[in-house]
C-alpha cells in the first residue's frame, strides 16, 4: 500500500511538472495565418483529387486491366495477386492515408449513402447532409460547418460521378452494394474534404 | 510532527526517484505482471517506457518498434491509418483504435484475455452494430463472438475473408501430403573470410590450434564432416576462432555464442529473438537479459530441462546440424504441456516418422517444426533477369501462432482443405490431443458465404 502512495506521490509529481512544460511550448508556438478561403482551398483540393482518381480510373484500371490489355488486375483482395491492383476508391484512399501521414491541414474521404464497404457510409450529420444535396442538385458542391471532438471543421462534399461502364457494373454486381441500379452519369457517392478552422 | 512527515516524504521519494532514475532493478516499479507476450522482457522497462515524461505515443512507438513488419505482413485489417480522419471522432471516443494501448494495455493481469486483449470480448459492437441489418445470418449473433468463435480477427484475416472462403469452399478434408519445401541458403551470408588471409604467422598460429583441437576432438571433427558446414568449407576456425579486438591475431573460443551464428545467418536470429525463444536476447531490449529457460516460463516443461538456457545450440547440435533433431526432438525434450505429450501418439508424428525412417519422402513428415518454424518461400529481387526464390525457416515460433488462423494458409491448407483447417484449431480438444480426432465442432463462415454466391 505504502509503495503505491509513494508511486502516486511521485506520478503525480511528474505529471504536474510534465503539465507545466506543454503549456509552455504551446504559448510560445505562433498561430497559423490564415491566407487562403477555405472554399477556394477545398475546391481546389477537389480538382486534383478528382483528376487523379478519373485517371487512374482510364489510363491504369480501364486501359491495363481485364477490359484492356489484362497485364494487372484490379481487385479488392489486391495483395492476394502478383499483377494485383488497387480498385479506384482503394487508391483514392491509399492517398488519403498517405497525406493524413504528413498533414493535418486537411482530411478527405470518398463515401456513399450506399456504401459497398460500410465505412463509408456518413459518420455524421453533416456528411448525411452533403451526400443527400448533391445527389439532389446534381452539379452542385456542398458546404458546410461541423464540430467534430473539440475541433470545428469548414467541410466540403463533392459529388462523385460514375463516368464509365465499369463503375456502374462493378457496384451494381457487387455483392455488397445496396443500390444495384446505378447508371452512367448518375451520383454514386461524394468526396468530403475537411479543413480544420 | 510535520518535521517527521517532511522527512518520511523525503525518505521515500528518495527511494524510489534513485530506483526510477539510477538504480538497474526497477521490479518495485511493476504495477502488475505483464501478458504473456511480454513478462520475459518486463525487467527491460525503458524497451517500452522509453521516456519517463512521454504520453501514450511513446508507448504506441514502442509497439510499432517490434510488431509494425508484422502487422504489416498480416495485411491488418485496423492499421491506425484508418482511423485518423476526424469523421471517427465519435467512434475514438469509445475506443481509441489509433493506439495499441486501447485494446491491448499491459500489466492489467485481470482483465488481460487471450492475445493480450484488455478490452471487453463484445468490442466489436461498438463500430459494427449494423452487420445484423446488412446480413441476415449475423442477425442475432452475440457480439463476443465475432472473433472468439473462428470466423474473424481484428488484426490478421488472411485466411478468413469472405472471398477466401467462397474460393476455398467444398474441397475434401485432406488433399494430398504436400512436400514440404527444402530450405535453402542463398539468404545467408557468405562465409567469413579464410583465417589465411590473415599475415603468416597468424595464420600458420591458427592452423596449429585447430589441428590440436581436432586431435582432442575426434568424435566432433566426424560430425562436422558429414555436415553442411563441411559441404561449404566452414571449418573450425571459422566459428571457434574469433578475432580479439582489433588485433590481428585470433583466439580459440570454445562456445561461440549467438553472434558468431549470426554472422552468417542474420535472417534466423532475427526471427528467433523475435519470439518467445529468443526475445530476451533481442537488440531491441534496452539492457541485457539472460537467455530464457524454463524456470522463467509460465508453460509446462519436463524437470531434466528446467535449467536450459535457450540458443541456436539448445536445438541445434552445431557440429551435425541434423535438423530432423532439431525439428521435433529438441522441441520435446523441454516441452511438456498437454499439446507437446500428445505429438508422438499423433498422425502428423506417424508420418514424421516415416520420414526419419526413410520409409516415407523427404519432406512429407509433420514435425513441430512444420507448423511452429514453417518455411516461408519468397521471391528476392535480383535484377531484371533474376528472382530468386527462396525457402526461409521462420524461427520466430511466435509468428504463426496466435491467433492460430495464421496457420491456416501457410501450413494447414498445404495439405487439408480450408474448412476442416478452420474448424480444427477452433477445437480446443484437437489442440490437446495434437489433431489426433476429427473436429468436433463447424464452424460456418464458408456456408454462410457461399449462401450469399447464390
Ligand atoms: C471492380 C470493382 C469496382 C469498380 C470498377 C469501381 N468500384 Fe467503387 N468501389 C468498389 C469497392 C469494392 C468499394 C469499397 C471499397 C472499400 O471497402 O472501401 C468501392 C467504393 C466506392 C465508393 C465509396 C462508397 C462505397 O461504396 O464503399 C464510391 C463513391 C465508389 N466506389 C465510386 C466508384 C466510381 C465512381 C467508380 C468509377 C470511376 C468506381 N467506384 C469503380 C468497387 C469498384
Amino acid at each position: 500500500m505504502l509503495k503505491k502512495v509513494a508511486i502516486a506521490c511521485v506520478v503525480t509529481a511528474t505529471l504536474v511538472g510534465a503539465v507545466a512544460c506543454s503549456q509552455q511550448t504551446e504559448v510560445s508556438a505562433p498561430a497559423a495565418s490564415k491566407g487562403i478561403e477555405p472554399k477556394l482551398f477545398t475546391d481546389s483540393l477537389f480538382a486534383v483529387m478528382n483528376a487523379d482518381r478519373a485517371n487512374y480510373t482510364k489510363l491504369v484500371v480501364a486501359r491495363l486491366g481485364p477490359k484492356g490489355s489484362g497485364v494487372v488486375k484490379p481487385d479488392e483482395h489486391w495483395e492476394e495477386f502478383d499483377n494485383g491492383t488497387l480498385l479506384p476508391a482503394q487508391m483514392f484512399r491509399a492517398g488519403s492515408e498517405a497525406v493524413a501521414e504528413v498533414t493535418d491541414e486537411f482530411t478527405y474521404s470518398l463515401q456513399s449513402l450506399w456504401p459497398i464497404g460500410k465505412q463509408n457510409g456518413p459518420k455524421t450529420p453533416l456528411e448525411k447532409e452533403g451526400l443527400q444535396y448533391v445527389v439532389d442538385n446534381p452539379g452542385e458542391n456542398f458546404y458546410g460547418e461541423e464540430t467534430l471532438g473539440d475541433v470545428t471543421y469548414y467541410t466540403g462534399v463533392y459529388a462523385d460521378v460514375a463516368v464509365s461502364e465499369a463503375c456502374t457494373s462493378c457496384h451494381n454486381d457487387h455483392k455488397d452494394s445496396p443500390k444495384t441500379d446505378f447508371k452512367i452519369g448518375e451520383v454514386m457517392g461524394g468526396v468530403v474534404i475537411r479543413v480544420p478552422i | 510532527m510535520w518535521l517527521t512527515w517532511a522527512l518520511i516524504t523525503i525518505v521515500i521519494a528518495g527511494y524510489f526517484g534513485y530506483t526510477l532514475f539510477l538504480s538497474d532493478d526497477k521490479s518495485e516499479f511493476i504495477v502488475g505482471p505483464a501478458s504473456h507476450g511480454h513478462y520475459q522482457i518486463e525487467m527491460a522497462c525503458e524497451t517500452c517506457h522509453t521516456d519517463a515524461f512521454g504520453g501514450p505515443e511513446i508507448l504506441q512507438d514502442a509497439c510499432e518498434n517490434c510488431h509494425a513488419d508484422e502487422l504489416k505482413a498480416s495485411r491488418d485489417d485496423h492499421p491506425k491509418k484508418k482511423f485518423t480522419n476526424p469523421r471517427n471522432a465519435e467512434l475514438l471516443s469509445l475506443v481509441d483504435a489509433r493506439q495499441c494501448i486501447a485494446c491491448h494495455t499491459e500489466h492489467q493481469e485481470e482483465q488481460t484475455r487471450a492475445m493480450g486483449v484488455t478490452l471487453a470480448e463484445d468490442f466489436c459492437y461498438h463500430c459494427h452494430q449494423e452487420v445484423g441489418e446488412n446480413r441476415p445470418s449475423h442477425k442475432d449473433l452475440a457480439y463476443d463472438s465475432c472473433q472468439s468463435a473462428g470466423c474473424h480477427n481484428f488484426h490478421d484475416n488472411r485466411a478468413l475473408y469472405e472471398n477466401f472462403l467462397v474460393e476455398n469452399a467444398n474441397k475434401p478434408w485432406l488433399n494430398q501430403i504436400s512436400k514440404l519445401k527444402a530450405a535453402n541458403f542463398s539468404h545467408y551470408k557468405a562465409p567469413k573470410p579464410e583465417i589465411s588471409s590473415k599475415s603468416e604467422t597468424t595464420a600458420r598460429e591458427a592452423v596449429a590450434i585447430v589441428n590440436d583441437k581436432i586431435a582432442s576432438h575426434s568424435d566432433i571433427h566426424q560430425q562436422w564432416a558429414a555436415s553442411v558446414h563441411a559441404n561449404i568449407q566452414l571449418d573450425c576456425a571459422g566459428c571457434h576462432l574469433i578475432e580479439a579486438g582489433k588485433s590481428e591475431s585470433r583466439s580459440w573460443v570454445e562456445k561461440p555464442g549467438i553472434e558468431s551464428c549470426e554472422s552468417c545467418h542474420a535472417q534466423e536470429v532475427a526471427g528467433f529473438t523475435s519470439g518467445k525463444h529468443g526475445m530476451r536476447l533481442s537488440k531491441k531490449l534496452s539492457k541485457a537479459l539472460t537467455p530464457m529457460s524454463p524456470t522463467l516460463a509460465r508453460l509446462d516443461f519436463h524437470e531434466q530441462a528446467q535449467h536450459q538456457q535457450l540458443s541456436c545450440n539448445s536445438c541445434h547440435n552445431v557440429h551435425d546440424l541434423n535438423v530432423q533433431v532439431a525439428a521435433a526432438e529438441s522441441c520435446l525434450n523441454c516441452h511438456a504441456d498437454e499439446h507437446s505429450r500428445a505429438y508422438q501418439a499423433s498422425a502428423h508424428a506417424d508420418l514424421w516418422q516415416a520420414e526419419i525412417s526413410g520409409e516415407a519422402e523427404a519432406g512429407t513428415g509433420v514435425s513441430c517444426a512444420t507448423c511452429h518454424m514453417p518455411r516461408v518461400e519468397s521471391n528476392r529481387y535480383v535484377d531484371k533477369a533474376r528472382t530468386i526464390k527462396e525457402v526461409k525457416v521462420q524461427h520466430n515460433q511466435n509468428a504463426t501462432l496466435r491467433p492460430n488462423e495464421k496457420m491456416i494458409r501457410p501450413i494447414c491448407m498445404q495439405c487439408h482443405s480450408l474448412e476442416f483447417s478452420i474448424d480444427a484449431l477452433a477445437d480446443e480438444t484437437l489442440i490437446k490431443n495434437n489433431f489426433s480426432t476429427q473436429p468436433a465442432v463447424h464452424i460456418e463462415s464458408i456456408d454462410w458465404a457461399m449462401k450469399r454466391e447464390q
